[in-house]
């Protein structure tokens, strides 16, 4: 099939990214940073140019553009301050929380009612209680807190696992071509056609649940495959580009054109993608926990906690709400991470813009 | 491509477990029962012959029957079959009228309050999770009913009790499914509709829209015209490759509306650890999913011109 995306001319807006010192005053500016290569190794192609023009310019590295182009995206940069805060509250879960996780009020031994009082109490500023308490009496917030710790920690592996995989079936793929493409594409192929979340049920209903890890490297089997095909993607072009030709001509070793020459500038796809697996993890494993295949308690997930919600019927509508919106919340952040991420490593894709 | 996935999804469901674990310790089956039945369903052979037994069920007994009983399967998935597509034609259907005018209507207006409505939303809905965006409706209509009396939706299966007959089954399964399609539609549409606001987006930009324009054609005319029909073309592709979601997604509605459907199906043939129902769902489904798939390329084809397959 063939792609068609359009040149993207250069955006008025990117051309005050150069800082010009000095030139003549009258004279029109030189719009410098138009030849701004994305795929070019690193450098600054407009060096030369800036010198003969008399223009003194401030030399910006690649990841000196891309950090301008993600803190120009103003919900992204909000969004990952949300995250940071997440990841913050989940790393210290256990001083954040202001009680246990299954810490149960078992209080006087002689006062039985006080007990029953403290089950499924609605949201409330009385010690502390902000989501409520569970049927056993239970403090919400400190489940939801430690339930973000398993979410995001179970996420975050599969983000790595499936991103280390998928690449380097992608990029061995696309760089050798041939048999080898065939059979690994092939295999891929296999992996789409089955329906995801099915895969997934049976999987953890065969292989084991309850473990977290377990949980994650079978979601980390699923979601290898669409980093694998990107990176394919770009390798198949890349590997036509000259200076792998050179690289070649020179006598460099296979690997070492995979991982030095070709990898780095895949690098803006990889990244980007990862990210989104993270967001679509998250979803994932809270929808297989719902189910009963995720992880299993004691262990407090996202999924997990709402489907507990739901046996207590509807009357404590705080059980079922806040872990869904928390895990709304997360993955709509790393959502507009992506997005931002997207824009700022990856110029060459058109921008979707919220 | 099917054979394939067929072994490699057999040896994984019957390397992995025994299915006749929980039967050896319960008190009152004796091991010569357990050992019965395993001899008869062929449980004690290498993976290899259990998976010739099983592609001959398949193919000349129609997949066989359930490993405890001797139900078959085939009709009892025929049956939820029916219910689910009733559910997830209803919901595509909707979703991609919706988020198609949704998408064509903000490209056009561009940064409009309308556009960043819309793209809000799709955010929002792209990130809640399916299941909790069903419970939520599920706690606010089933606390309505306690509270007033009033079933306005009802939130759960597929029928009354007592349906009926001919014409009021049907508005009594409708009425029943409302909330089951809102849900799965939902989810779709935020992804159709931001889908089409990009394709869009860069139709609109694009050369012959510009000459379209240039010639002294009525806007009405460029766009409809010469833009939208342009377009679709991704979206057609993207909605038969939504196949696979869409199933996913009637597994995760259906148990919560506790639907009689594939999901519900699915997830009760999992959790009675019975190989043979969860083989013959996966091979219907993954048939289903090639299909589409092999449509979404042809179509792709039939409505681009420009795109040749070497």
């Amino acid at each position: 099939m063939t792609e068609h995306r359009p040149v993207d001319d250069v955006r008025s807006e990117d051309r005050d990214e150069v800082a010009l010192h000095g030139g003549t005053p009258g004279r029109p500016t030189v719009p410098l940073a138009l030849s701004q290569e994305p795929e070019g190794p690193i450098g600054t192609p407009d060096l030369a140019l800036a010198y003969e023009s008399g223009v003194e310019l401030k030399a910006r590295s690649q990841w000196a553009y891309a950090r301008m182009r993600f803190l120009r995206h103003r919900l992204a940069v909000v969004s990952l301050f949300v995250l940071i805060l997440v990841g913050l509250v989940a790393i210290f879960a256990p001083q954040i929380a202001p009680y246990g996780y299954d810490e149960i009020p078992l209080g006087d031994i002689n006062n039985p009612l006080a007990l029953i009082e403290s089950q499924n109490k609605g949201p409330t500023l009385n010690d502390w209680h902000l989501f409520g308490t569970d049927q056993l009496g239970r403090d919400y917030l400190s489940r939801v807190i430690y339930g973000v710790r398993t979410s995001l920690w179970v996420a975050l592996f599969v983000a790595v696992l499936s991103t280390a995989v998928g690449a380097l079936i992608g990029a061995v793929a696309g760089y050798f071509g041939g048999w080898v493409d065939n059979l690994l594409m092939r295999f891929t192929d296999l992996i789409l056609t089955l329906p995801g979340l099915a895969v997934l049920l049976t999987a953890s209903q065969f292989f084991g649940q309850g473990d977290p890890l377990k949980i994650g490297l079978i979601l980390a089997f699923l979601f290898w495959t669409s980093i694998a095909r990107i990176v394919r993607g770009l390798f198949l072009s890349l590997r036509e580009k000259e200076f792998i030709e050179a690289a070649k001509a020179s006598g460099a070793t296979d690997s070492r054109i995979i991982l030095r020459h070709m990898l780095p500038n895949a690098v803006g796809p990889i990244v980007v993608n990862a990210t989104l697996v993270v967001a679509g993890a998250i979803l994932v494993e809270a929808a297989l926990s719902f189910l009963g295949f995720g992880i299993q308690p004691p262990d407090a997930a996202l999924g997990k906690l709402i489907s507990d919600g739901q046996s207590e019927g509807f009357r404590s509508w705080w059980l079922v709400t806040f872990p869904g919106l928390v895990i709304a919340l997360i993955a709509l952040a790393i959502n507009f991470v992506g997005d931002g991420l997207r824009d700022a490593l990856d110029p060459t894709q058109r921008r979707m813009r919220a | 491509m099917l054979v394939a996935a067929s072994f490699f999804v057999f040896t994984f469901v019957t390397v992995s477990g025994d299915p006749l674990a929980a039967l050896t310790i319960t008190p009152n089956v004796s091991p010569e029962t357990v050992n019965r039945i395993r001899e008869e369903k062929h449980l004690d052979e290498p993976v290899f012959i259990r998976y010739g037994y099983w592609v001959k069920d398949a193919l000349t007994n129609q997949f066989g029957t359930k490993l405890l009983s001797n139900e078959p399967i085939l009709p009892d998935l025929w049956r939820v079959m029916k219910n689910t597509l009733q559910l997830v034609i209803a919901a595509e259907i909707i979703a991609l009228l919706l988020g198609v005018a949704i998408g064509v209507y903000s490209a056009l207006r561009q940064y409009s309050p309308f556009d960043h409505a819309a793209t809000s939303f799709s955010f929002l809905g792209l990130a809640m999770p399916l299941f909790w965006i069903a419970l939520m409706l599920q706690v606010v209509f089933a606390n309505v009913y306690q509270k007033t009396g009033h079933s306005i939706f009802p939130t759960a299966s597929l029928n009354s009790v007592d349906p009926g007959e001919g014409l009021s089954f049907w508005i009594d399964r409708v009425h029943h499914l409302v909330l089951p399609i809102f849900v799965l539609m939902i989810v779709n549409m935020a992804g159709y509709s931001r889908y089409m606001r990009a394709s869009m987006l860069e139709v609109v930009n694009s050369d012959y829209v510009r000459t379209a324009r240039a010639k002294g054609l009525p806007e009405r005319v460029v766009t409809m015209r010469h833009a939208f029909r342009n377009a679709l073309i991704p979206i057609v592709t993207l909605s038969a490759l939504s196949w696979g979601a869409l199933l996913g997604g009637a597994v995760v509605t259906e148990t919560v509306f506790s639907l009689d459907g594939m999901g519900l199906y699915f997830v009760n043939a999992l959790l009675t650890n019975d190989p043979y129902p969860v083989m013959a769902w996966l091979m219907i489904t993954a048939t289903m999913i090639i299909v589409f798939n092999l449509i979404a390329d042809i179509l792709y084809g039939v409505l681009d011109p420009r795109v040749r397959y070497d």
